[in-house]
């Protein structure tokens, strides 16, 4: 009896440690920012269509934020870009935007044939900064909140459910200062 | 025997053919020798995030161009390969890292190789074993057909 039983042990076991493995293989859409509660990294970035200013990282201390990383070049973003007009309409956190690794002309073109949904858009020319935030395709949406910290991270489309649940849930009660 | 040669150079020529793209996209080349080493050992342990199963070194995609601008200005800097590589997974997590480090959760692709190998083991004994009486109390007579087969 035992003869059989080892063997089919053995094999449950093993086809029991796949399974937990294919299961939990990282989904690209759903891995976890490795940023989650550590500060946001430092940046100094041109601001799009302001020549001579810049967006630092002090800027936007001491309230929450929202990053949404996106180029003229990503698919998705034109896909997102509604659903991005609308947070912006809603005016509850400032949305920032992230123009990775595109031509400020092409950035501009977007922004004034399908709306400006941003508050301020800093320009990441050679992807330091993308890097920084661990961003690896667009688009990519960070939540910040008021100390700097990184709460949240969405890959892909945001949609008004992701908003709604990731973002705006995690606004302080009682609004922005 | 002929045919052991063209199997043999059959899997040379695969062999050969996997190993040519890995070199392709390395162009950028490090001021030193010993520079270039590390450069070449890090880019090749570090994984691309937009197509998961390429290491940096061997993908075209922009990210990938990057990271290896990353790792060898870090280089440059002076880092040592402990501190890059911390650095990647400080922004990327461990994933970016395609041999895992050694953590509880995941001990067990480290040590689960070694437990099989000692299950294996113990039952190969045990066979052995187990066949060593069965000849012991084997008395029956050799056959001389048994002999030449």
């Amino acid at each position: 009896m035992s003869r059989f039983l080892i063997p089919a042990a053995i094999f449950l076991a093993l086809a029991g440690v796949l399974y937990v493995g294919v299961v939990h293989s990282p989904n690209k859409s759903t891995m976890q920012s490795a940023l989650l509660g550590k500060p946001v990294p430092d940046f100094n970035l041109p601001v799009l269509g302001k020549p001579g200013m810049t967006l630092t990282k002090a800027q936007l201390d001491g309230r929450p934020w929202v990053l949404n990383v996106w180029g003229t070049w990503c698919v998705a973003c034109r896909e997102e870009h509604a659903t991005l007009l609308e947070i912006g309409r809603q005016n509850a956190l400032p949305l920032v935007g992230l123009s990775w690794k595109d031509e400020d002309e092409a950035a501009l073109d977007w922004l004034s044939q399908l709306g400006n949904p941003y508050s301020v858009v800093a320009v990441d020319h050679d992807g330091r900064t993308a890097i920084d935030f661990g961003v690896y395709g667009a688009p990519e949406t960070f939540f910040i909140d008021a100390g700097g910290r990184v709460q949240y991270r969405h890959v892909g489309p945001m949609t008004p459910e992701v908003w709604e649940r990731e973002f705006l849930s995690r606004v302080p009660r009682g609004g922005l200062p | 025997m002929h045919w052991r040669a063209s199997v043999l150079a059959l899997l040379s020529a695969l062999l050969l053919g996997v190993a040519i793209p890995s070199a392709a996209f390395d162009i950028e080349s490090m001021p030193t020798p010993e520079m270039q080493r590390r450069y070449d050992g890090l880019t090749h342990e570090l994984r691309c995030m937009q197509c998961q199963n390429q290491s940096i070194a061997d993908s075209p995609v922009g990210l990938a161009e990057d990271l290896r601008r990353d790792v060898r200005e870090q280089i440059i800097a002076g880092k040592t390969d402990a501190q890059i590589r911390d650095s990647m997974v400080a922004r990327y997590g461990n994933i970016i890292l395609f041999r895992p480090p050694f953590t509880p959760s995941t001990a067990w692709v480290w040590v689960l190789p070694f437990l099989l190998l000692l299950v294996g083991v113990l039952i190969a004994v045990r066979i052995v074993r187990h066949r060593t009486t069965l000849v012991a109390n084997d008395d029956s007579v050799i056959e001389p057909e048994d002999v030449t087969r």
